[in-house]
Order: structure tokens, then C-alpha cells, then sequence
């Protein structure tokens, strides 16, 4: 880990402003923002540990825990609550047995939700992996999330 | 080379495609499209054609705005004008392969109408079907024509004139003719954009910085995002020309990290223009240094603020503050700095390519020009769509939007997202324009705009707006970090059926502390939402309150689903659909919901096949329906 932040760190200046996007490219190869890497950042930047730890924790994007393999994002917009993003939402953490932040035991699924990903006209949406599904409902989750046990017939 | 040249040669490479002796083939390829599944269809067809060893140019456009027509394929074919097919699938895809581009028929059935010259039989022209016909497309003028990955299109179709032509005027000049245009922000609260400029332009100080506000936080709302995705030079250029005006050298895009593809196009957009010199240093010769770098937002929604946007930028917490000083004296780093949102800088732009006079004629008298809408929620045609300011309510959802979804009633719409309110019926006809809306009790905000039909409970808009507000309060202010809550815990239990006698007036006294004692736009109108539902909807707020009724059927405390005995056919669709297990039956036995088991999700209402029509919501009553599942009577189907 630490020649993977002495790597990135190449990359970047020591001014303070590249804080939020040293902390973006960590995430982005570590998966998420270890203890460890905040203070190398504060280090990096000459900055108190605190002030590193008080933009990671303040913007939601910044994960502190490890996450899943894949990473849910159910939509919580306005328009994919009309349509019926809240259910959505509770058919999924049904479904994987985890509220929003959390990861299933087997580290398969971290589940997260958003403002609004802007895809709004096809209200509901749900990302998998950076991957968009429009429209969803609850027939479409079951066959996402739990594929052998789909025994529906409605066409 | 000179911008003759350059223009010269990007007209050229666009005619060649116009009037190309190839089949071209336009895929939508924005997000919506995406969502909707444009990659397999673009999978479908490249794998079609080199089956059938055909030759085509594909481009990739972005949206034109018709988002529920998603994914969407235009064709044009030598001296044919463009035809657009939407909804497709990858087997409606092989068959347009064959019938029109090998075969010649053009498939009216599939189509939704032409673009351009010429016509085609049973055709119609697509810019005269309802959703566009009343659209008048200035900043969306592209979106949906040119390839946003390629600068030459864009410059083909007049873009950086503007820019040419500001550089031959002096900063006053530009800032002028700006004041001229009537343009006013198209960010939320509507200020003069002249006017602004001339603010940070008079400012003392060398260092000057302008900003992009591309946060666009407003859940619901993806004008920004479309606009940077269809068109994204339209911006750019509309960024150079004030950084000209205003004597910046340094500019900043904030866009918020859920949009990569945004963020993508923008980077190549900007390599572009530095290619042609329309960025860095001495831009096209004149001297003039400028340029421009981009920041992802990382999930705040306060980021949208300007001086918490500014804090962000800096790399600290997005936390707002006081104002004065104005960002256009002490901005970013403390130094004059000036922000707009994405679609005030695109149109600057086209006014400074087209001239004050064209753009005022659209528009009312304080409200100029035209303003993209994000129509979504429960109506028919959703999408991106760009109206005259000044064209009523009903037009808007009703000629454009096609009414609302399944024919429901109309309940209200939402604008200026959790800063704004709802509209309701009695507001149709009223224009939509900054002062009407005002009045209205909502805000213009940046174009969100959801339509919510009979079956919307305004509480639980109000609850849902409160709940988004007091998560995203940076916890600053003290009324808004603790208002909000409270407002929120009061929603909470008149949506649960627990509300209290006089809970209507403690959010509304509660409101109005949060309003007046917050810091920053975020606590000044979280409370809207739920002070205008209050207005419009107080018989709402009353039967929850007093009667533990839902009228919309929403509120999942005060609703129960029941299966009517005299028309379930026992079907077993809504027991094996019933994600709770809840339904109780079998084969010729009538269903029954367990009640205590129901969790409300409303998959047995949704899934219970129109012709038998056998599960009903009520509110606020039980149905005597027998709890064990009972045998059909006989001689039933
Ligand atoms: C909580 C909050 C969120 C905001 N979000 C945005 C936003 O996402 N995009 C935007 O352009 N303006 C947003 N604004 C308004 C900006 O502070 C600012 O007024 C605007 O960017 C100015 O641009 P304009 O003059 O072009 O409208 C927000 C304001 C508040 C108080
Ligand atoms: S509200 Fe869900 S994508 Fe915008």
C-alpha cells in the first residue's frame, strides 16, 4: 500500500488544494481511504492529520472501510423517488441484507445511495459498477440480485 | 492558421459527412442512452453490418432531449434526410439493418420522424411532433447533431465566432452587450449576468478567477449534465469569452463526480481548444492568457454554494461563508472571482455569436431568453427540453410533456428542486418565468422540474425534500443543522400516521427560524418544500394528522392492499411476485394478504393483471375480506 500513495504522491504537487483529488486517486486504486493513507497525505501536504481526516469524512464520496467487490448505488433523486426509488431501495437491502453504507458479510455487495446520478427521465435507477440501469422495478432487482431464485412468471 | 482556416476546414469535414455518399448512423450516447441499453444496441448493429459487409459512418451524439425514447438510432442515407428510431432493441436494430439500410424501406412503423430536408413517406418531420414542436433550442442546439468529441463540428456549426468576435471588443463592450441580452443566471437565483461580470471586472486586483458551477446537485435535475455530455465546447466557449470580459486568466470547472462521461468530454473538449489556440497562452494571437482546469466534486450538495464551492476548490471542507464579501470582491483564494452556472456560460456564448437583439427577442420582459427543463416524474414524454421563458405550466407538461402518465390527475410540479416548491393546479397557466414563480412561493432553481400525479403525497415530498436538506447541511448554522432535523422528525410521524394536533403550525414557525437564521441559500430554503405543500396541500397535512388517511394512497403507514374476493381468478402472479411472501393462496383458491406480513412495497398492486383488477389500496379503512384463502366459487375461469 504505502509504495501504491508514494506512487501517487509522484503525481501530484505538494499544494493544498490537490487535498480532494490526492484523496480521489487513492480511493480509486485503493478502493478506499486507509487510516494509514491520510496521514502519509497530511505528511505530503504539510498539513495537520485533522484537517485530512475532516475533508475525508465530510464529503460523502470518501469511504474509510474497505467495500465489496461490487458496489450498489441505488438513486434517492426526486424523480426516482416518485417512481419509486424508496421501494426500490428496500427490495435491495432485502435482497442483500445490508442498509445503505454497509457491505454483505461475503464482501460481495457494498450498497450506497446518491443524490441523483442524472439520469432522471428513466426514473428508477440503480448502478452496478459504474453501470446505469434504467426503469427499474422490483421484478428486475430480483433478477438482478438473486438469480437462482427467480421463479416468476409474470411476463 | 487563422480562424478563416480553421473554420474553412471544419466546415468542410462536416459537409463531407452531411452530404457523405455513405449510410450515417447517429447514436445517442449520453447517459440516459446508456441507461437505456445504447451499448448493445451500437454492439447489435456494428456486428450486423460487418455481417452483411456493409460500410457506415457512425457517430456518436449526444441527447436530443427525448430521453424516454431511449436508446435512440438515427439513420441517414445518401440524399435522404435523417430518420430517428427510438425504444430500439437489438432485434429491432437487425431489422432496420435490413430493411432500410440494405433493402430500402425506411420502416414508418418503427420510425419516429425525419430531420432535415426532404421528406419521407409516412414520415412526419420530427421537429413538428408535440414533444419538440413547441421547443424553441438555442442552448440545446447541438445536442443530438454533432459528435461532442470532435471540435470541428461544433466550429462548423458557428461555434467559437462568438469568441472571435469578442476578442475584437473591449471588455466593456462584451460586458454591455451581456447587459443587453437581459441574460440572467441560470443557476438558481437568477441574477443579472452583465451585471455580475461588471462586478468582478471592476474589482481591484490582477489575479482574477472565473468558475463553472457544473455541481448540479439538484436531484432530479440533469440540464448540466446533457448539455456538457451533448455540447460541451457550447460552455467552453462561452467560459473564454468571460474570462476576456472579466479579465480572468484562470478558470475552474466544478463538476460533480457522478457524471464521468461529463468530466471525459470536457477534457478532450479542452485539449481541443488548446490545439486551435482558443486556450492558453496569447489566445489566437491577442494576447490574452487563459485556462481552464477541471474539479470533481466529491458528494456534497452544499458544494453547489458558491463560497462552499470555492472552499472545496481550495481543498477544504465545503463549508459556506458569510457574505460580504461577494466571491466578485474576495472569491477563490481571496481573490475577485466570478461564478456562473454551466448553462448561463453556454449562453453567453450564443450571444456573443448571434448579438444581444436575436437572443432578447425570446423571453419576457424580465425574464429573457430561453431555459432548459429536466421534465421528469410521473408524465408521459421525459426528457431534456428548452422553452421560451414566459410559456405556461400547462404547455409545458401538457404539449410537450404529453399530460400526465397513464392519464392520472395532475397534483403538482416540483421546480427548483429542495430549494423550491410545488406548483399546483391552479398554477398551470401561469407563465414560468423567475417572477412568477416567486410569487408561486418556488424558485426557477436550475430546471428541474418533476411532475407528480394523484397518487404523490405531498407530505411525504415535503418529508423526502427535509430528509435530503438535513443530510446535506454542512451543520454550520444551528437552525439548519437542528431545524431541519426537527422538521424532518415532524414529517416523519404525520407520514407514520403519529402526527400531532398543531404540527402543521411547528414546521411552519420552525420553518420560518430556519429561513431566517441560516447562513447560506441551503438553510435560507430548505424549508420551501414543506411550507409550500403546507400552502397548496393543507387538506393533505390534515387527513394525515386527524384522519390517519393518505388521499394519494402513499404513505405506506396509512395504506393496506387487499385482494377482492369476487374478482381474484387465482391467477398466482402476485403470490409468486410478492417479494415478502405475504399472499396467501393457490391454485383455484382466492389469494389473501397477510396483513401483518405486507410490507406495502405494492408489487401485487402493480403486478395483478388490468383485466382482473383484483388488488386495491384503501387508506384509512380495513375491507372485509375473508384472512384464509377460500375456493373459487365454481363456473369461475
Ligand atoms: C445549497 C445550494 C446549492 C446550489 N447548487 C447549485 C448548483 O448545483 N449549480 C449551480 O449552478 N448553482 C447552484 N447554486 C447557486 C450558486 O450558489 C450560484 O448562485 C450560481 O452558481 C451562480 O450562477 P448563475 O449566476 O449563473 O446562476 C446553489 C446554491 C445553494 C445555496
Ligand atoms: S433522480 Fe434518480 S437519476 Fe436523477
Amino acid at each position: 500500500m504505502k509504495e501504491k500513495i508514494t506512487e501517487i504522491f509522484t503525481k501530484f504537487t505538494d499544494e493544498r488544494d490537490n487535498l480532494i483529488p490526492l484523496l480521489q486517486k487513492i480511493q480509486e486504486e485503493l478502493g478506499y481511504l486507509p487510516e494509514e493513507s491520510l496521514k502519509e497525505v497530511a505528511k505530503f501536504l504539510h498539513i495537520p492529520e485533522s484537517e485530512v481526516f475532516g475533508v475525508g469524512t465530510f464529503y460523502s464520496q470518501f469511504k474509510l472501510k474497505p467495500g465489496g467487490k461490487k458496489t450498489v448505488v441505488v438513486c434517492r433523486g426526486t424523480a426516482c423517488h416518485v417512481k419509486g426509488g424508496a421501494r426500490i431501495q428496500k427490495d435491495i437491502e432485502k435482497m442483500l441484507g445490508v442498509a445503505p453504507g454497509e457491505t454483505t458479510p461475503d464482501m460481495e455487495y457494498t450498497l450506497e445511495t446518491v443524490a441523483c446520478i442524472g439520469a432522471c427521465a428513466l426514473a428508477p435507477n440503480v448502478v452496478v459498477d459504474k453501470e446505469i440501469f434504467g426503469q427499474v422495478n422490483a421484478r428486475k432487482i430480483k433478477e438482478m440480485f438473486a438469480p437462482a431464485e427467480t421463479g416468476t412468471t409474470q411476463d | 492558421m487563422t480562424f478563416e482556416d480553421i473554420r474553412a476546414a471544419a466546415i468542410n469535414e462536416w459537409d463531407s459527412l452531411e452530404k457523405s455518399d455513405q449510410v450515417r448512423i447517429y447514436l445517442g450516447s449520453a447517459t440516459c442512452g446508456r441507461a437505456a441499453g445504447a451499448k448493445t444496441i451500437s454492439d447489435e448493429l456494428e456486428e450486423e453490418l460487418q455481417k452483411r459487409n456493409i460500410s457506415a459512418v457512425i457517430t456518436q451524439v449526444g441527447c436530443i432531449g427525448s430521453c424516454y425514447l431511449e436508446p435512440l438510432v438515427d439513420i441517414t442515407k445518401p440524399g435522404k434526410p435523417r430518420i430517428s428510431y427510438g425504444n430500439m432493441t437489438p432485434k429491432k436494430m437487425v431489422e432496420l439493418v435490413d430493411d432500410y439500410i440494405v433493402n430500402d424501406n425506411p420502416r414508418p412503423d418503427l420510425a419516429l420522424g425525419s430531420i432535415g430536408e426532404g421528406s419521407v413517406e409516412g414520415i412526419t418531420d420530427f421537429f413538428q411532433t408535440p414533444m419538440l414542436k413547441s421547443q424553441v433550442r438555442i442552448i440545446l442546439r447541438n445536442c443530438g447533431f454533432i459528435d461532442p468529441e470532435k471540435i470541428n463540428h461544433y466550429i462548423a456549426r458557428g461555434g467559437y465566432s462568438g469568441l472571435v468576435r469578442t476578442l475584437t471588443m473591449t471588455p466593456d463592450q462584451v460586458i454591455e452587450e451581456l447587459k443587453k441580452s437581459g441574460l440572467r443566471g441560470r443557476g438558481g437565483a437568477g441574477f443579472p449576468t452583465g451585471q455580475k461580470w461588471e462586478f468582478c471586472q471592476r474589482a481591484p486586483g490582477n489575479e482574477k478567477y472565473i468558475i463553472c458551477n457544473a455541481d448540479e446537485g439538484d436531484p432530479g435535475a440533469f440540464m448540466n449534465r446533457s448539455l456538457l455530455e451533448g455540447d460541451p465546447h457550447s460552455v467552453l466557449e462561452g467560459m473564454v469569452i468571460g474570462s476576456h470580459a472579466i479579465g480572468a486568466s484562470q478558470g475552474y470547472i466544478y463538476c460533480r463526480a457522478e457524471y464521468p462521461l461529463a468530466i471525459e468530454r470536457l477534457k478532450i473538449a479542452t485539449d481541443q481548444m488548446r490545439k486551435y489556440g482558443f486556450l492558453g497562452k496569447n489566445i489566437m494571437g491577442t494576447g490574452h492568457n487563459f485556462e481552464i482546469v477541471i474539479k470533481e466534486g466529491a458528494g456534497a450538495f452544499v458544494c453547489g454554494e458558491e463560497t462552499a464551492l470555492m472552499a472545496s476548490i481550495e481543498g477544504k471542507r465545503g463549508m459556506p461563508r458569510p457574505r460580504p464579501p461577494f466571491p466578485a470582491i474576495a472569491g477563490l483564494w481571496g481573490k475577485p472571482t466570478n461564478i456562473n452556472n454551466v448553462e448561463t456560460w453556454a449562453a453567453a456564448a450564443v450571444i456573443m455569436q448571434r448579438g444581444w437583439e436575436w437572443y432578447s427577442q425570446f423571453g419576457t420582459e424580465k425574464s429573457k431568453g430561453t431555459k432548459t427543463f429536466a421534465l421528469v416524474g410521473k408524465i408521459e414524454r421525459t426528457g431534456l427540453i428548452e422553452v421560451p421563458l414566459g410559456m405556461t405550466l400547462r404547455s409545458i407538461i401538457y404539449d410537450i410533456g404529453g399530460g400526465v402518465l397513464d392519464g392520472k390527475e395532475f397534483k403538482a410540479a416540483q421546480t427548483g428542486g429542495p430549494s423550491g416548491g410545488c406548483l399546483p393546479q391552479s398554477n398551470l397557466d401561469s407563465p414560468v418565468d423567475y417572477e412568477s414563480l416567486a410569487a408561486a412561493g418556488s424558485i426557477m432553481g436550475s430546471g428541474g422540474m418533476i411532475v407528480m400525479d394523484e397518487n404523490t403525497c405531498p407530505v411525504d415530498i415535503a418529508r423526502y425534500f427535509i430528509s435530503f436538506t438535513q443530510g446535506e447541511s454542512c451543520g454550520k448554522c444551528v437552525p439548519c443543522r437542528l431545524g431541519t432535523r426537527q422538521m424532518q422528525k415532524i414529517l416523519q410521524r404525520i407520514c407514520n400516521g403519529n402526527g400531532e394536533q398543531g404540527d402543521i403550525e411547528k414546521l411552519q414557525k420552525i420553518g420560518e427560524t430556519v429561513k431566517t437564521g441560516s447562513l447560506c441559500g441551503l438553510g435560507q430554503t430548505a424549508p420551501n418544500p414543506v411550507l409550500t405543500t403546507i400552502r397548496y396541500f393543507r387538506d393533505d397535512y390534515e387527513a394525515h394528522i386527524h384522519d390517519k388517511k393518505c388521499p394519494s394512497l402513499t404513505c405506506k403507514d396509512l395504506i393496506r392492499f387487499y385482494i377482492l374476493p369476487d374478482k381474484c381468478q387465482a391467477c398466482l402472479i402476485c403470490l409468486r411476485n410478492c417479494p415478502a411472501e405475504a399472499i396467501l393462496g393457490g391454485k383455484r383458491m382466492i389469494h389473501v394478504i397477510d396483513q401483518d406480513k405486507c410490507t406495502k412495497c405494492g408489487t401485487c398492486f402493480d403486478v395483478c393483471p388490468k383485466k382482473f383488477d383484483a388488488v386495491v389500496r384503501v387508506t384509512g379503512e380495513k375491507l372485509d375480506v375473508p384472512d384464509e384463502p377460500v375456493p373459487m366459487l365454481a363456473g369461475k375461469a
